[in-house]
């Protein structure tokens, strides 16, 4: 059961294939250069590289957000693209659910941080237990300041990552000893968590719609909240 | 059977698909408008992005079902690259190489005012060339000289407002809605063209440029002036002879490209603006006076349409000019790139 997994919610432009058992390949990008560049290229040599065509998948998962809205975008448009061409089914998997799988395991909170704009942050709170990811507080775009108030009164371990530990790294110190941070090549969001979460829902349902599928904005667009 | 296209066209506020076999025959045409932006009295880019991802799967089954096609009976995909709105664009193209990559089919890229011209050669495949070509609309005006299928010399461009933009900021000021093209050439319709001399901008001696920012400081001068001295203002004759100075302008310097470019037979007037009637018919009146056969495509494909962007990838296609998987949107993608430089250095004296 292939499923190819898409990830485009930061910086980082990522595709991984896994099957039930384990991850088959990856790529992983920060690069300067446009995700509308990268991707396509990217998911064409990963699966050229273990002889996979698109019509030999199980399905397409793809990072829902909230992220950056452009690369949000054209993730969901080029697994849109893929998924209506290859007749696959399409599942979207929150970014803030996956990013928080790269610190499955550990004793305490995780808190995956996207960095917003307008000085706010995207984040959810989770913890690991009995062997899986329970989701205690879900997505919101958030103040830094107020949110690590929250977490304050949890009086627990706080393990950070995403892409907004680092420009408010000062912000989550205040919870001294109680924040933890994931090592750097943990801290972003990875298509193969994506990859196996979709791959997790295919074994038990359809997926999702192809043509109601869309972006967790979080947000209205600045015009919407005007008027 | 030729090549069957499949085209996206998301430059601005339309989501468009269509199916085009052998560069003529529209198998379908669909356009998606997003009404959502009259309320705010122009397009929201964000808000247009959104919708874009959320139309387009639902648009390009459309044109399949209306085509009768399945995706696997397409030869080649095709989607505007730019220019228009980054983030509008980035959807339907990466859509679109998305399929073309999952169906194993060329992908082609489009320049958008290349789409334009050619939604002239979806009308008219015989158009006779070399011709001379005015595009006209809300984000462009040009002359060009189309000397054959490929090989294109830009004449003259706009040096400040296109002339759709005029028209929709002189309807802003007349308090027509948005888009104000249409609205200001219905009032016009009722007004007396001759009743406001507004200037003609011919720019220097010999120009094939444009320039429409000066006639639309002096409608807002005008108006402003009529007010102030407390004098009625007669709505549809200050339109009238606006949309008057922009067709005279437009048309003047449309002959007189044509009388300089070389063994020009005949004239082709493509983009939004085109679709506007006191143009059309100018048009054809001083094109009859020059001698010329005018070709003007039916509203339809004059205004933006994924039919026109899929007629140009059959010519692209024709020469195996096909586009690689990391093709990126370019919001500002200039004509001159894709228009060949005159190898006898500029046309005319
Ligand atoms: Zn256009």
């Amino acid at each position: 059961m292939l499923v190819l997994g898409i990830e485009t919610s930061t910086s980082v432009v990522s595709a991984a294939l896994v099957d039930a058992e384990k991850l088959l390949a990856e790529v992983y990008l920060d690069s300067k250069e446009h995700h509308s560049r990268r991707l396509l290229p990217v998911i064409s040599s990963l699966l050229g590289e273990v002889g996979v065509k698109i019509k030999d998948l199980a399905g397409i998962a793809v990072a829902l957000g909230p992220g950056s809205f452009t690369g949000l975008r054209i993730g969901l448009a080029t697994a849109k693209g893929l998924a209506h061409a290859g007749g696959k089914p399409l599942v979207g998997i929150p970014t803030l659910d996956a990013l928080a799988l790269n610190a499955a395991g550990v004793g305490g909170l995780i808190c995956p941080v996207v960095v917003a704009r307008r000085e706010e942050i995207y984040t959810a709170l989770y913890r690991w237990q009995e062997g899986r990811l329970r989701c205690l507080v879900s997505p919101q775009a958030v103040n830094p300041s107020s949110w690590v108030l929250k977490l304050a009164s949890y009086g627990e371990p706080v393990y950070f990552l995403g892409d907004a530990v680092m420009p408010y790294r000062k912000v989550w110190e205040e919870l001294h000893e109680r924040a933890a941070f994931l090592p750097s090549e943990n801290a972003l969001p990875r298509a193969a968590q994506v990859a196996r979460q979709g791959q997790i829902r295919l074994s038990r349902n359809r997926g999702d719609d192809l043509f109601q599928l869309k972006p967790l904005y979080l947000r209205p667009s600045a015009a919407e909240q005007k008027a | 059977m030729s090549e069957v296209i499949l085209a996206v066209e998301t430059s601005c506020d339309e989501t468009a698909a269509a199916v085009v076999e052998g560069g003529t025959k529209v198998r379908a045409n669909i356009v998606a408008s997003q009404s959502i932006h009259r309320r705010f009295g122009g397009v929201v880019p964000e808000i247009a992005s959104r919708r874009h991802l959320e139309n387009i799967p639902v648009v390009v089954q459309e044109a399949l079902d209306q085509a009768a096609i399945s995706l696997a009976d397409v030869h080649a995909v095709a989607a505007t690259y730019g220019p228009g709105l980054v983030g509008a664009l980035l959807v339907g193209l990466s859509y679109a190489k998305a399929l073309a990559y999952a169906l194993e089919k060329p992908f082609i890229g489009v320049h958008h005012l290349i789409g334009h011209i050619y939604a002239g050669f979806l009308e008219y495949p015989d158009l006779p060339l070399p011709a001379v070509c005015l595009v006209v609309s809300g984000g462009h005006t040009a002359l060009l000289y189309l000397e054959s299928h490929g090989r294109r010399y830009l004449m003259g461009a706009t040096r400040d407002d296109a002339a759709g933009e005029a028209f929709d900021k002189v309807a802003r000021a007349l308090g027509l809605g948005y888009p104000g093209g249409p609205e200001l050439e219905r009032l016009a319709g009722r007004g007396n063209p001759a009743a406001v001399p507004f200037p003609r901008a011919w720019l220097e001696e010999g120009s094939l440029d444009f320039s429409f920012s000066g006639l639309k400081t002096a409608v807002l001068n005008y108006l402003r002036q009529e007010q102030q001295a407390g004098r009625e203002i007669n709505l549809a004759d200050v339109a009238a002879s606006f949309q008057q100075a922009v067709v005279d302008v437009l048309v003047g310097k449309t002959i007189k490209a044509a009388k300089r470019a070389p063994a020009v037979r005949s004239l082709l007037a493509v983009g939004g603006v085109a679709s506007n009637e006191a143009l059309r018919r100018a048009l054809s009146v001083a094109a009859r006076e020059a001698g010329l056969p005018v070709f003007i495509p039916r509203r339809a494909f004059c205004t933006d349409n994924a039919a026109m962007i899929a007629c140009a990838a059959h010519y692209q296609y024709l020469r195996g000019e096909f586009s690689s998987l990391d093709l990126d949107a370019v919001p500002h993608l200039p004509l001159v790139e894709s228009v060949v430089e005159s190898p006898m250095g500029p046309l005319g004296p």
